[in-house]
């Protein structure tokens, strides 16, 4: 298998798309003569030239609203916001316009947009830059929400999610852009479900997006404790594959949620909300997540790496479940 | 404030043309009258936006298009949608929220929608019909379809961020689209004066190089004459065009509203220059009408709205079972 960066799987996936569909396009800050604030759509605009590869003012409302409406005009756009902090100016067209026209037209009107935004801690960028809101998102229906968290996913979900008639918000986390993984030839992925990281019997660790390696390295470290830890990626934020969490939750009977967002109204809590609404009596220990503190993210790298979740935080979690 | 004399002077048009556009406005105007009657009736609910007072915008303005170009509205939109080509008997079964309705119920007075006659809505978050048609135009341009985009908007619009937006990405990007700002003076209650510190707003729209002109809204001459030379500009590839057309609101901003911000006499002296009965004084004065011809009009028009009214009372209510219908494309 070949191996490949986060950032050069996602350039793939552009150039892809680009080459196959002369209705994509591509626009947002600093993707063009920048080569894009993550350096993913780096050397694009030279071989794409500045039409489809769009530099847009710092208007986040604007350039949405206007992807939402190239959508709309039968273009198939794909809109970067630089990070979900600075998505939440463009919220308004995402939930009051792309999320409900379809529905709130009677059928007729559907908005085959995908946006990626970069969301996430763990680069001492501080408060402004470093949060993780993918459940705002996640809570609105007629939008799907994906969190690549591989190398393949990063690669293989961007051709789905264009094929898709409907919204797709992609989120990628931006402590992931340098990772290496494999990349399989050719990378098909699907957009519809959680995937099985790693098979286990004793607990189940439900996770996504940057928050999936830290719970793999935590898995790598029960297993020395005799404890076999199960790893599902959830991949698709909405809607839910609740089939997949709770046949994992009904193998382990136990669970713990990581998530990077905090506490409070988390997409964690969702989970755990399903898993007690349809697996109650399968478990044999309270439910336990593992999420942000509930403050903003700071800067310094001791006070940020205690914000965060982390491997030791998820096998304390976990091993608190086995009783 | 003094207000300009009523539209007067001669109608450069043939009679026929004439006609339709008087027929519109009475259509929008008995539709409306009927439709507030029928909320009194509690047979139309939420919010009800009326129209009456600015029919000659929406009917000079969209005459100027033609069927292949788009339309962006806002919540104030039954006469848009009306003259764009949708059946009342549509727009009168989405106000009752009956399945036959053009939304299937989902939408409601603001919520108009129509893909055959591409209208897209319909939309109730003020400014935000602005950055959607600079997409549309901008699919438009990068596609190198002859279409125009005409985006309808309130002059409370242009204190949104949406709109200094979307002027500069249609400026940049010189995008075929038409912008409208339908200049009724207030923003719900907040005079305009009340509320922007520059109250020209063609001057707001020409700092982002975009060409703008100021039209008397109450004369649909002025008003057709204006769109259709700015609708032949964008479509001709000159970049996006704003039209600042004057008008007024002769009823509350929806049915809830007891207009306590403006005086009585406002209104009574914005209606000594009403669309309607100004535009037809000037046909009859032409010889282009009599009154019976209009009284016969009145009377077709008068019995279309009593066919919607029938069909939203014989309409069906969309099944519970399909609440989540439509939610993603199948």
């Amino acid at each position: 298998m070949r191996r490949a960066t986060y950032r050069e799987a996602l350039r793939e996936a552009l150039r892809e798309a680009l080459k196959g569909d002369p209705r994509v396009f591509l626009m947002g800050e600093d993707v063009g003569k920048y080569g894009g604030t993550y350096a993913v759509s780096k050397g694009l605009l030279e071989e794409f030239g500045p039409e489809r590869i769009r530099d847009t003012p710092l208007s986040e409302l604007g350039f949405v609203g206007a992807g939402i409406g190239a959508a709309l005009g039968g273009m198939r756009p794909i809109v970067e916001v630089m990070t979900v902090n600075f998505s939440l100016l463009a919220l308004d067209p995402i939930v009051n316009t792309a999320a409900l026209y379809r529905h709130m037209s009677g059928g007729q009107f559907s908005v085959p947009l995908v946006i990626r935004m970069a969301t996430g801690a763990g680069r001492q960028v501080a408060a402004q830059h470093s949060h993780s809101l993918e459940n705002w998102f996640a809570h609105v229906p007629g939008i799907t929400v994906l969190a690549p968290a591989t190398v393949e996913d990063a690669r293989g979900m961007l051709a789905p999610a264009l094929a898709d008639p409907d919204p797709v918000v992609i989120f990628e986390h931006a402590a992931l852009y340098n990772m290496e993984g494999g990349l399989p030839e050719p990378c098909e992925v699907d957009i519809r479900g959680a995937k099985l990281m790693r098979s286990g019997k004793d607990v189940a660790l439900i996770t996504y997006g940057g928050s999936l390696h830290k719970t793999l390295a935590a898995a790598g470290a029960l297993a020395t404790e005799g404890i076999d830890a199960e790893v599902i990626d959830l991949r698709v934020l909405r809607p839910l594959d609740a089939e997949t969490i709770l046949a994992s939750v009904r193998k382990c009977r136990r669970a713990v949620v990581v998530d990077e967002g905090w506490r409070s109204g988390s997409l964690a809590a969702e989970v755990m909300a399903r898993i007690t609404e349809q697996a109650f009596y399968d478990l044999d220990a309270p439910l336990a997540r593992v999420c942000s503190e509930e403050v903003p993210i700071p800067y310094a790298k001791h006070l940020e790496e205690a914000a965060l979740p982390q491997p030791a935080k998820i096998v304390a979690a976990a091993r608190a479940t086995q009783g | 404030m003094t207000l300009p004399p009523p539209p007067s002077g001669p109608v450069p048009w043939e009679r026929p043309f004439a006609l339709r556009l008087l027929r519109d406005m009475l259509r929008i105007r008995r539709l409306e009258e009927k439709a507030a009657e029928l909320y009194g009736e509690q047979k139309i609910r939420g919010f009800l936006h009326l129209y009456i007072g600015e029919e000659a915008v929406a009917v000079g303005a969209l005459h100027a298009l033609e069927p292949r170009d788009n339309v962006v509205a806002t919540y104030r939109e039954h006469g848009h949608a009306l003259v764009r080509g949708m059946r009342m008997e549509a727009i009168m079964a989405e106000m009752y929220g009956k399945r036959e309705g053009c939304a299937r119920g989902r939408g409601g007075s603001m919520h108009l929608f129509d893909a055959s006659i591409r209208l897209f809505g319909g939309n109730a978050i003020v400014g935000c019909g602005l950055p959607l048609a600079t997409g549309l135009a901008l699919a438009d341009r990068m596609r190198g379809e002859t279409r125009v985009t005409a985006c309808f908007f309130g002059e409370g619009a242009v204190a949104e961020g949406a709109f200094h937006e979307a002027m500069n990405l249609a400026a940049l990007w010189r995008v075929p689209a038409l912008f409208v700002c339908e200049n009724n003076l207030y923003a719900m209650g907040t005079a305009l004066v009340r509320s922007e510190s520059q109250t020209d707003l063609c001057a707001k729209a020409v700092s982002y190089n975009v060409a703008a002109a100021k039209v008397d809204g109450q004369d649909v001459v002025a008003v057709h004459e204006a769109a259709k030379r700015a609708a032949q500009q964008v479509r001709e590839g000159q970049g996006p065009l704003f039209l600042e057309i004057q008008t007024y609101r002769y009823r509350a901003h929806s049915m809830f509203d007891p207009e306590l911000y403006r005086d009585r006499r406002e209104v009574e002296e914005w209606k000594t220059r009403g669309p309607l009965h100004t535009f037809t004084a000037r046909l009859k004065a032409e010889g282009k009408l009599t009154e019976e011809e209009f009284l016969a009009l009145d009377a077709e028009v008068g019995q279309e709205v009593a066919r919607a009214v029938a069909f939203a009372e014989a309409g069906t209510w969309e099944p519970v079972e399909d609440l989540a219908r439509d939610l993603y494309t199948p």
